[in-house]
């Protein structure tokens, strides 16, 4: 993996006017996106992963978004401070998205095949002629059989699986050097689940695209991501590679996610749940937001909201318990079994990318 | 498509059958005769029974629909009671006007109200959208003989911009340029309710389809704004305008009736109320039977539009 880094979120904090009052969705995030990597967000409903990577391309709500501070540093460009004239010619052409209901994704009165050449004829001034060539060859690079035919095919005629794989060839129209996909296979059922995931990962290989990959799925994840950022509430509380957040956790709340997944090897009786629920975003709490949900919190977690602190080059999680000062704590059962691997897989010098079948939560 | 086309118009003669008897029998359940109206105060019960047997007004009910259905289907839509004089060139040569008038009224209609829910619906939120759901909201309000007398006070009496009626000046020749000028008032009164109908109906289906995932798509593609309203928003706003296009044709037909009264307007609104207060039976019957078939082809118009603007319905 080359170690450019394409993309830099810098402390982005994105509010929403609404009836209610202000709505504080993202509170201060930082990641960056380096070259052919994937990155993975996870976290709950509501923590804020699909404004976060809207906001790169300008896709919020001109009317009630509220850009509180930040930056999205982009080939030396802040995105945030783009017209809109000048985030037209990045969306869809350098920086691509794939969204999650393929059903309603795609314009029920146009022509699938002309859908996916509209990217083209908009970005890259070819022919009518040119753009179609190019569509044919990505209906056919995604596995839309007979695109000659297929072209003219409109959505309904597609089962859901096959409109992703429009979306998807829509996306990859312009060789983006970024694709969003914000839970592209959720709305799927767990075969074409599968199948959508395997050719993300073989077109990933093929292109070199750098992929921001958001899920609530920890299976998914294992099977996706280099990395791994975990947003709880509008913030990232931890991040780091595929290997670290799956068996070197540290934060309580990656520690609740895990132990919520469902193993293959280990006699489950009932799954764990994270008690309680995520905090109202229009007053968000003093100290750390996942503190009242916490069994781990520290009396410091209900006043002072804690700083990242670092693992590992790699690694840093947003909890006191890595303070020196903090006192020792023993982790759930899944977890400490999950560090013992790790420690193991250290040892033995075997850590790689390859993440066993372990952390798949789910198989397909 | 032509098949379904042949079908949904055989299966239109039934309706249009009992429409027929509908309207025969509520005609002849209102109090009163047509005989009434024009014998003498001192006609003798013989001469007025003479009449009725010559209309065959003396015949029981049952029959007189089974005369007038026969007589119709042949083409002899029967004659009118006060002049003698035939029902069907009478009604051919109001056609005219009526046509002109309505046709008018919504080709302006929906010149002006499309691109005014358009806007509405782009600016939405702004003073400009305020401005145009008020206007529109005083537009389906207001109702025609009222806005008709206002204009033709302020614009014909006052102004004298415009006549007051009519559709050409009496002994003058009647140009496209003085029908035109005589069209102005009424076009504007009956277009009043359909651009503000329209205005609202567009801005609320444009939004609805603003907030549509594949209006995200297209943006996401990186698509210039006016091609997202173009290619991806307008067509599919069209789509439920249609239904709207549907119901409109069948209102206009009762909105034309007083128009034409207001105005003079030579065409079938003002025969109409004639036939009914002099109790034209065979008149009003004709009028009805055309009103329906208009109604009927209006509804398959639509349909029919549905499928060429919606890929999705098909018609086997
Ligand atoms: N346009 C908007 N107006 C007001 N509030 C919004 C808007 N978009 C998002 N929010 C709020 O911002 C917060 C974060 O939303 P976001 O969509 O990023 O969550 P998410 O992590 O993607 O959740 P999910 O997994 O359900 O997609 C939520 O509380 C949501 O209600
Ligand atoms: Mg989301």
């Amino acid at each position: 993996m080359e170690e450019t880094t394409i993309l830099e979120v810098k402390d982005l904090a994105v509010s929403f006017q609404t009836f209610e009052g202000v709505v504080q969705a993202v509170r201060g995030v930082d990641f960056s996106l380096k070259k052919g990597e994937t990155l993975a967000i996870v976290g709950e409903s509501g923590s804020g992963k699909s404004v976060s990577t809207k906001a790169i391309n300008q896709l919020l709500p001109k009317k009630n978004t509220l850009i509180e501070r930040g930056e999205i540093l982009f080939e030396g460009k802040d995105l945030l401070k783009l017209s809109e004239k000048e985030i037209q010619k990045i969306r869809g052409n350098d920086i691509a998205m794939i969204f999650q209901d393929p059903m309603t994704s795609l314009n029920p009165t146009m022509q699938v095949g002309k859908q996916i050449a509209e990217p083209i004829i908009a970005h890259k001034g070819v022919s009518k002629g040119e753009a179609k060539q190019k569509a044919l060859e990505l209906m056919d690079l995604v596995g839309i059989q007979h695109p000659e035919r297929t072209y003219k095919s409109y959505p309904h005629q597609f089962s859901g699986g096959m409109r992703q794989r429009v979306m998807i060839a829509i996306a990859l129209a312009c060789e983006p050097k970024i694709l969003i996909a914000d839970e592209p296979t959720t709305a799927l059922d767990v075969t074409i689940q599968a199948q959508i995931l395997d050719l993300m990962n073989n077109l990933k290989k093929d292109l070199d695209t750098s992929i921001i990959f958001i899920t609530h799925d920890l299976g998914v994840v294992a099977q996706m991501a280099d990395r791994v950022a975990v947003m709880y509430a509008g913030k990232i509380v931890e991040i780091g590679t595929a290997d670290e957040i799956f068996y070197n956790p540290m934060h309580p709340y990656t520690w609740g996610l895990l132990a919520s997944m469902p193993t293959l090897d280990v006699e489950q009786t009932s799954l764990y749940t994270i008690p309680g629920s995520p905090p109202n975003l229009l007053h968000p709490p003093e100290g750390d937001a996942f503190a009242a949900r916490n069994e781990y919190a520290l009396g410091i977690d209900f006043y002072e909201d804690p700083e990242l602190f670092k693992v590992s080059e790699t690694h840093f999680a947003k909890t006191w318990l890595l303070h020196p000062d903090a006192p020792e704590v023993i982790p759930p059962a899944e977890v400490i079994r999950r560090k013992e691997k790790f420690r193991y897989l250290n040892s033995e010098k075997r850590m790689s990318k390859t993440v066993g079948g372990e952390a798949y939560g789910r198989r397909y | 498509m032509k098949k379904y086309i042949l079908k949904r118009l055989l299966t239109a003669l039934p309706v249009l059958l009992m429409i027929s008897i509908g309207a025969f029998i509520m005609m002849n359940l209102a109090p009163g005769d047509p005989t009434d109206l024009y014998i003498t105060p001192d006609a003798t019960p013989v001469q007025v029974e003479a009449t009725r047997t010559a209309l065959g007004l003396d015949q029981p009910y049952p029959v007189q629909y089974v005369r007038w259905l026969g007589r119709a289907l042949r083409g002899d839509l029967g004659i009118n009671y006060s002049t003698r004089y035939p029902v069907l060139p009478i009604l051919v040569s109001r056609i005219g006007p009526t046509i002109v008038l309505m046709g008018a009224t919504l080709l302006f209609s929906y010149l002006v109200a499309i691109p005014l829910g358009i806007l509405s619906a782009r600016k939405h939120g702004t003073w400009v959208d305020t401005l145009l759901t008020g206007g529109a909201f005083v537009g389906v309000s207001i109702p025609n003989f009222f806005l008709g007398l206002g204009l033709i006070y302020i614009f014909s009496v006052r102004l004298g911009w415009f006549p007051t009626g009519g559709m050409s000046q009496l002994g003058e020749e009647s140009s496209i340029l003085t029908v035109l000028h005589h069209l102005i008032l009424p076009v504007s009164v009956l277009s009043a309710f359909y651009i503000a109908n329209m205005t609202r109906y567009m801005r609320a289906t444009m939004i609805k389809v603003y907030g549509e995932n594949y209006i995200r798509t297209a943006t996401a593609k990186g698509l210039a704004a006016q091609v997202i309203l173009t290619k991806h928003g307008i067509r599919n706003a069209l789509i439920p305008v249609i239904t709207i296009i549907g119901t409109d044709l069948p209102r206009l037909v009762g909105g034309a009736i007083v128009t034409e009264q207001i105005f003079q307007w030579p065409g079938l609104g003002r025969l109409t109320i004639m036939a009914i207060q002099q109790r034209e039976y065979p008149m009003l019957m004709a009028i009805t039977m055309l009103s329906a078939v208009v109604v009927l082809f209006a509804n398959l118009f639509v349909d029919i539009m549905y499928a060429v603007v919606d890929p999705r319905i098909k018609y086997n």
